[in-house]
């Protein structure tokens, strides 16, 4: 695994690289240099509006610079742009389907020590049950800056959800290439599938190759989209590996394995596991101490694999 | 003002009511309180004031309007309607599960209508973005939104306010529909938002108070705040909810009910009798 790089860095400096296309505008909240949308506020200060401490606010005028034939990315911390906003998102972005970017970084328990408020463990449920709203949570910088050119040349309300730690690259394959809604094979394998989005990805494969160790191949899939969500992939993984493990840090009611479950309900049946925040809050600490305390590592995840193979007919 | 052109202003206000009330009856739902408190505003601005091509309503350099009070489709339709953007018979389908003129604004199906709104607090928001947006893109038209009184005990409103008061923003020119009437009762009772022109003014706003059943001050402040440089507008326009329906006036029970037959025979009558009064 290549060096680490954190998802909000490798995002800011693709929305700047996307800065010349004059249509794309960029907003707010006043964390600008934490979501690192300042890199593109630096290079086009007149495309660049900083509207303070005031989300809602901020998501109503990139609707209204929308209608203007704008490509507005707003900006805050997860919590507060799909949390705070949620009532905004829904009613002047997605009900009108305007061509908004909402963009929530520090997603997830690993934010660390600012706590259980700024955690945000609930964005992918609440943004995904909006009609209409594209989710997508990338794995790595490189899938990061894949997604932000995607979303910006995509019409219609997106929900781009970031990280604040530096993740390790793993999708650096061979023939990797990004498509909305499309999932990503990283290791294929004939036991197991682990589905996983943001930083649980290179976890997820980091528990393919602890199972190697007992003998047990993982297929490993990055579902950097969660709605739409790639069917097929998953129909497939359970057709071809027997059991399904999600892996998210989101809670594990209404995110990626919720979303995952419903596919596999409908269509095929199968033992799964989830790992993710199980319906608690976070607490303030360092960000990998607090991954361990909540079972999101990659000895998680595997525990798990073995559990839902266990669970195979 | 002439007195012809103000009649002219004056007797399409009132027509926006008849027809407002015809839909609320072929509806049976519909709000009409705040729809004809604002019927004299809507009347200056669209067939007077606004830039608009009806026959082309997403002209890119058009004036816009966010009725931010998104509830208040049965003065925003009617208005539309008469001054040319769709046909009338469409508001037969108001409120129909079968039609398009759903019960809150609604930017898509409804031709004239620059954004769905109806979440209060939300649509001026979306008309300060789109006057930051013509500053940025160097587009001199201008941004009209209309927002209630009880509206503005949402927070986003000031969040809105201090924004488009910050940025200066003179492109922007929002009016207060000030019914002192809301849902459940009058605006003192339910929460006082005290004195509104000091609260804009000390937001960077140019701030107007007018009768808002005046269209020649409606008419004076709409001119007076294109002319003003460097503040956004505030119009407050003191208004009576359910103008023009004697049983309805003042009354927060006329929020959002629908008459039955007798009141609606009653209030065709008053509106008709006032239309009598302008016509001769």
């Amino acid at each position: 695994m290549a060096e680490k790089k954190a998802t909000r860095l490798a995002y800011g400096e693709a929305l700047r690289e996307l800065g010349s296309n004059e249509k794309i505008v960029a907003l707010d909240g006043d964390v600008s240099t934490c979501t690192m949308s300042v890199l593109f506020g630096e290079k086009y200060p007149e495309r660049f509006y900083n509207v303070g401490i005031a989300e809602a606010n901020m998501i109503g005028m990139a609707a209204g610079l929308s209608t203007l034939g704008y490509i507005p990315f707003a900006h805050a911390f997860a919590a507060f742009m799909a949390g705070r906003g949620f009532d905004q998102i829904r009613n002047s972005v997605c009900y009108p389907h305007l061509n908004v970017k909402c963009v929530g970084t520090h997603a997830g328990l690993s934010v660390g020590e600012d706590g259980a408020t700024h955690q945000c463990i609930e964005d992918i449920a609440l943004m995904r049950s909006i009609p209409g709203m594209v989710v997508i949570c990338p794995s790595d910088a490189p899938e990061t800056a894949a997604a932000a050119k995607a979303v910006a040349e995509y019409e219609g309300p997106v929900y781009l959800r970031l990280g604040r730690l530096p993740v390790e690259t793993v999708t650096d394959i061979e023939g990797y290439q990004f498509e909305i809604g499309k999932s990503v094979m990283l290791r294929n394998g004939k036991d197991v599938t682990i589905i996983a989005v943001g930083l649980m990805v290179p976890e997820a494969v980091k528990a393919a190759e602890l199972l190697k160790e007992k003998g047990i191949e993982a297929r490993v899939l990055d579902m950097h989209t969660i709605k739409p969500i790639d069917k097929e992939a998953i129909i497939a993984a359970v057709k071809e590996t027997g059991c399904i493990v999600t892996a998210e840090e989101h809670n594990v009611l209404g995110g990626l394995g919720s979303a995952v479950a419903e596919v596999m309900a409908e269509n095929c049946p199968a033992p799964v596991e989830f790992v993710g925040v199980k319906d608690c809050f976070g607490r303030s600490g360092n960000a990998l101490k607090l991954l361990e305390m909540y079972h999101l590592t990659a000895e998680d995840i595997s525990a798990a694999a073995e559990k839902a193979i266990s669970r195979k007919k | 003002m002439e007195a012809e052109k103000k009649r002219f202003l004056e007797k399409t206000a009132q027509q926006i009511r008849i027809t407002g009330l015809e839909m609320v009856k072929t509806a049976r739902s519909g709000h009409i309180g705040g729809a004809f408190s604002m019927s004299e505003i809507m009347s200056v601005l669209y067939f007077d004031q606004m830039n608009i091509r009806p026959e082309d309503p997403s002209w890119e350099d058009r004036d816009r309007f966010v009725l931010s009070k998104g509830h208040c489709t049965v003065a925003l339709y009617p208005t539309l309607a008469l001054r040319g953007f769709f046909d009338r018979s469409l508001l037969d389908t108001f409120r129909r599960a079968d039609g398009h003129l759903s019960g809150h604004a609604e930017m898509h199906h409804v031709p004239g209508v620059d954004m769905s709104t109806g979440s209060l607090g939300q649509g001026f928001s979306v008309a300060v973005g789109m006057a930051q947006g013509a500053k940025t893109a160097g587009k001199d038209f201008f941004i009209y939104s209309v927002m209630g009184d009880g509206e503005i005990q949402e927070g986003q409103i000031w969040e809105a306010s201090m924004y488009a008061g910050a940025h200066q923003l003179d492109n922007l020119i929002a009016i207060v529909d000030s019914n002192k009437v809301q849902l459940d009762g009058t605006v003192k009772e339910i929460l006082d938002t005290g004195d509104l022109a000091a609260k804009w003014e000390s937001f960077g706003f140019f701030v107007q108070s007018i009768d808002g059943h005046n269209v020649e001050e409606i008419t004076a402040a709409v001119e007076r705040a294109k002319a003003q440089k460097g503040k956004p507008s505030m119009i407050i326009a003191n208004t009576v909810k359910g103008k023009g329906i004697s049983f309805m006036e003042g009354k927060h029970e006329w929020h959002g009910k629908t008459p039955n037959d007798e009141q609606f025979e009653m209030a065709f009558k008053e509106l008709y009798a006032r239309m009598k009064e302008l016509e001769d």
